[in-house]
């Protein structure tokens, strides 16, 4: 194997890792919450056609990027209506989320099929983004590094931020959160928001960054890798950021199966194996009760403050 | 002002049957104004979508025989939905099912008639409830939740059909297009009504809604359902398993996608390519919500899912919106079905505020 090749490998891993490493956040930080949004794939989607669309429209992908977050955060917040306010089952509108999404994006996504948009430039001097060495630090899309800051970020709130802490208390007893006065209701609001808006840059890095274009469904399943993503970091933030790049590197081996003379099984194989090995992965941390960290106890559950 | 909320002591049986009539009502209202906004023809594009296949007679039968698969697979996963296990991967048990009815019809060659269909039948049963055996066991020796691990199933059975069609399995004769060969005419299953494509899968799901309804109303497996999705823990006290529950809704709901997908292959498509994951696993979930869980509520509300399937397809040609379009109107109804739900088990109150606000309620 050359230099050359590892270095292009490299960074194939890291731009199919950086989707589901910003979604994946942006779900860790709902569940801890005590928010199951299963709606990762159509916020993704939603994301992936405001940003380019918004692209399109300013010829600027910074603007854009913003739009991706806007469209992730705006679809997060019917969910966040029916499950908050009318206490729906979180599961099923969830999964109307992303069905929504998906519909909602293909027609929107409508008048700009054929388009192309303004990539990002580099964020750093040039001879360091095409140095063919140094690219593999210096040469990527602004949204990687984003989403590579985003690690620390989120797990210093959570850890030791206030607010982080109030978040952390309303998804693991809500009761006694609201009955020493905290907003359960408002701090799911901003969870849900950020989950939006996180999930949103993530499915604008297929659709403005991957491949400048826009299509039907692009995601491609990722935001459900996402989900399966925060239940193998056990809702912890470092594991998140591991198990990414462990999900990254299997997406890939499809891509290099052939090329790395893996071509003994057949492409579909490769295929499928970041699914397959998605549930052996679950399999085993949720085999594993110490080892696989546990979810907050107010997962999934509706909060009902007068009853 | 301040809305509040009452629990009543049962759901209302009223709202139970009002709420999923008012969902679809208010899709449509809705779909017209926000259509309008974004420039496309609103009230056409609704009547296109919900009326226009009722209208036409000629459209019955694409109806009916998009209708037979959403039945089949949401009566399935309405008993796990009752009991708060999530099969979201019926879409990857409706594909290995047909693929376990393809496998059949390629191994019978030229040979037909019932028994070869009755076995293609039976071997997508099978098909789909080894799919789902898979999570089901994940589920109950390791934890893994089914939820996800029937999702990333679909996801594997899409590669083992994308390899089945184009490799082993792919029509000598088929100009390369990977797809099997066409079923000959005595493998396929038998038309009702000459003339039309209306095949014996409708009749089959037109009378298992019935059969359903029946085992869940008669049954004490139909009681143990009911309870364990109302109240798990009386469920634990009366000695119902868990993981039991568990096994038999999820083999059930593979068992009925993988019905499902047989009887497309031999009735409807008659040939398995790339093109048949058709979603009808996902949209069978809003049909078993829209259908309250209930097995005479899926068979309706399969119909109306239907509708705006072949409506979808009619609004393509007339007001120029894509097929997923008709996507966007199904979610709606999924939605509005969801947030309605309150309403069945809540009583809703508007309270004057003032500081009678700040008054705990009775019962507080």
């Amino acid at each position: 194997m050359s230099l050359d090749f590892i270095i292009a490998a490299i960074i194939t891993v890291v731009g199919l890792t950086t989707p589901i490493l910003l979604a994946g956040l942006g779900e860790l930080v709902v569940e801890k919450s005590g928010v199951l949004n299963l709606g990762v794939e159509g916020m993704m989607l939603m994301g992936a056609i405001s940003g380019f669309g918004v692209t399109v429209m300013t010829f600027n992908p910074w603007i854009g990027i913003l739009g991706a977050a806007a469209g992730g955060a705006l679809s997060s917040m019917l969910f966040a209506v029916l499950v908050l306010q009318l206490n729906s089952n979180q599961v099923a509108t969830g999964l109307a989320l992303t069905i929504f999404g998906t519909g909602l994006s293909s027609l929107l996504g409508l008048s700009f099929v054929g388009r192309i948009v303004m990539p990002f430039g580099s964020i750093f001097p040039d001879f360091l983004a095409r140095d063919p060495i140094l690219k593999v630090i210096f040469g990527y899309s602004p949204i990687v590094y984003f989403a590579l800051i985003m690690v620390p970020v989120v797990a210093w709130f959570l850890k030791s931020t206030r607010a982080g802490l109030i978040l952390r208390a309303v998804g693991e007893n809500d009761h006694s959160a609201h009955s020493i006065g905290y907003s359960v209701i408002g701090v799911r609001y901003a969870a849900i928001a950020f989950g939006g808006a996180m999930a949103g840059i993530g499915g604008a890095y297929f659709s403005m960054v991957i491949t400048p274009m826009w299509a039907e469904k692009m995601t491609a399943g990722r935001g459900w890798i996402a989900l399966a993503l925060v239940v193998f970091a056990g809702w912890r933030t470092g594991r998140l950021l591991v198990g990414a790049y462990f999900f990254g590197i299997l997406m890939a081996l499809e891509l290099y199966a052939k090329a790395a003379g893996f071509s003994f099984l057949p492409s579909q194989f490769w295929a499928a194996m970041p699914y397959l090995m998605t549930v052996v992965a679950l399999a085993v941390i949720s085999a594993r009760k110490n080892a696989g960290g546990s979810a907050p106890a107010c997962l999934g559950k509706p909060f009902l403050p007068s009853t | 002002m301040r809305i509040k909320l009452e629990k009543r002591p049962e759901p209302s049986r009223l709202m139970l049957v009002v709420t999923p009539i008012a969902s679809v009502l208010a899709t449509m209202l809705i779909g017209i104004i926000v259509f309008d906004a974004i420039g496309v023809k609103g009230l056409q594009a609704v009547i296109d979508i919900f009326l226009t296949p009722l209208l036409a007679s000629y459209k019955w039968q694409d109806v009916a025989v998009k209708a037979a698969p959403l039945i089949i697979i949401a009566l399935g996963l309405s008993l796990g939905n009752r009991a708060q296990v999530w099969n979201i991967g019926a879409e990857g048990q409706y594909i290995i099912g047909a693929l376990c009815a393809a496998g059949v019809g390629i191994a019978a060659g030229d040979a037909g008639g019932a028994p070869v269909m009755i076995a293609m039948i039976i071997a997508g049963i099978i098909g789909g409830t080894l799919w789902a055996a898979v999570p089901a066991f994940l589920r109950t020796r390791f934890n893994v939740n089914e939820i996800l691990s029937t999702l990333m199933f679909t996801y594997v059975a899409l590669q083992v059909l994308g390899y089945l069609v184009g490799g082993p399995w792919k029509d000598p004769n088929g100009r390369n297009f990977p797809a099997t060969a066409p079923l000959s005419p005595d493998q396929t299953l038998p038309i009702l009504f000459p003339g039309t494509t209306i095949h014996l899968g409708v009749a089959i799901a037109v009378i298992l809604p019935f059969v359903f309804w029946l085992i869940m109303s008669r049954s004490v497996f139909g009681f143990q359902i009911r309870v364990v999705g109302s109240a798990p823990q009386a469920a634990r006290h009366g000695g119902f398993d868990a993981k039991q529950t568990i096994w038999v809704t999820l083999l059930i709901g593979g068992a009925m996608a993988g019905l499902a997908g047989s009887l497309e292959f031999a009735g409807a498509l008659k040939t398995v390519n790339l093109g048949f994951p058709s979603g009808y696993g996902f949209t069978a979930i809003i049909v078993s919500f829209l259908g309250r869980l209930h097995p005479i509520g899926c068979l309706l509300a399969g119909i109306v899912l239907a509708v705006t399937y072949v409506g979808g397809q009619v609004a393509q040609t007339t007001v120029h919106i894509p097929n997923s379009t008709a996507g966007i109107f199904q979610a709606m109804m999924l939605f509005f079905i969801l947030a309605s739900d309150i309403l069945v088990r809540y009583r809703v109150r508007i309270v004057p505020s003032h500081k009678a606000a700040a008054v705990p309620a009775a019962g507080e």
